[in-house]
């Protein structure tokens, strides 16, 4: 994955570098696999290497396949990107191990919903209960930005097309 | 790409399956992996397939705009109406336990509901964004 990712940043043909995100997708999928988050794979491997592949590559269709030439230099953003990298990496030091089972998180509330999911909800995939019914609000807000976003482009995208035909005629 | 006949028996050989396999997805995400965001976005895989090999006019009368952009707004109102429906039957807004006798099977219910909704809006939405993409023309070469 960091040899696709260095691959993402070198290539300057866009058709690779989206054929090579959708690898690092279904890279990333099989990983979510290994770690037993089988949802969030199955979300990745079908929005990220499969939809937003063909979204991609329909931009890529309109606004043509060779990356411009970087405008300025790229050591500020570099350091920028280093150091922002640095904290991220500092951060991680304080969180507690890998698959610690005294970490916060294993001990204040999934217990509860490995246990009780079951006999509360009937349901015996805990992601789907958590996430519709315990966390219902979470998941109508979540729903609510997908329309938000789905609205956006199409009040975006459908004014534009209203306005191209004058800008033909001219 | 209507020329290409391995591709188009591939994909007429695969879209069936692609939708079957998003309808097991949403049915059965209460007992295996998946849900209603994953099967809806694998049944706009399937449609953006068909457009893809077939061009976007036969997808777009498969399966409409007007129908498309019903679908964004329907599944979010299918949400909050689940909310709704247990607002009414006296419990709290998105309270399952009153949808049914049984508290359980009131959840059950409640989860369908809400994982229908959720599939029809993220279905809607990514065919509405493929469908903006796709339809829109270079402005250098209009093909």
């Amino acid at each position: 994955m960091a040899v696709l990712t260095v691959g993402v940043a070198i290539q300057r043909n866009l058709f690779s570098v989206v054929v090579l995100s959708g690898i690092y997708s279904f890279l990333m999928a099989t990983v979510l696999v290994a770690l037993d988050a089988v949802d969030v794979a199955m979300t990745e491997a079908s929005v990220g290497a499969g939809v937003s592949t063909v979204l991609l590559l329909g931009a890529l269709y309109l606004c043509g396949g060779e990356e411009a030439k970087p405008l300025h230099r790229p050591w500020p953003p570099l350091l920028i990107a280093l150091v922002i990298v640095g904290a991220l990496v500092y951060g991680t030091l304080g969180l507690p191990a890998f698959s610690d089972p005294q970490a916060p998180i294993h001990v204040v509330v999934a217990p509860r919903y490995l246990q009780q999911a079951l006999q509360e909800t009937g349901v015996p995939n805990v992601v789907t209960a958590v996430l519709a019914s315990y966390r219902g609000f979470d998941t109508l807000g979540e729903v609510t930005v997908v329309f938000t976003a789905g609205a956006g482009v199409i009040a975006l995208l459908r004014r534009r097309r209203r306005r191209e035909p004058p800008g033909e005629a001219r | 790409m209507k020329g290409f006949l391995i591709l188009r028996i591939i994909a007429k050989l695969l879209i069936p399956y692609i939708l079957i396999f998003a309808l097991y997805v949403q049915f059965h995400g209460d007992f295996g992996p998946g849900g209603g965001f994953q099967a809806g976005v694998i049944a706009a895989a399937a449609i953006m397939l068909y457009g893809l090999v077939f061009g976007l006019p036969s997808a777009r009368r498969l399966v409409p705009d007007a129908v498309v952009e019903t679908m964004v707004g329907l599944g979010v109102l299918i949400y909050a109406g689940v909310g709704v429906a247990g607002l009414l039957l006296g419990g709290n807004y998105l309270d399952y336990f009153v949808l049914h006798r049984d508290p359980v099977a009131g959840q059950l219910r409640g989860i369908f509901w809400v994982e229908v909704g959720v599939a029809v809006t993220v279905n809607g939405v990514m065919l509405k964004i493929f469908y903006m993409f796709a339809g829109r023309r270079r402005r250098d070469r209009p093909s």
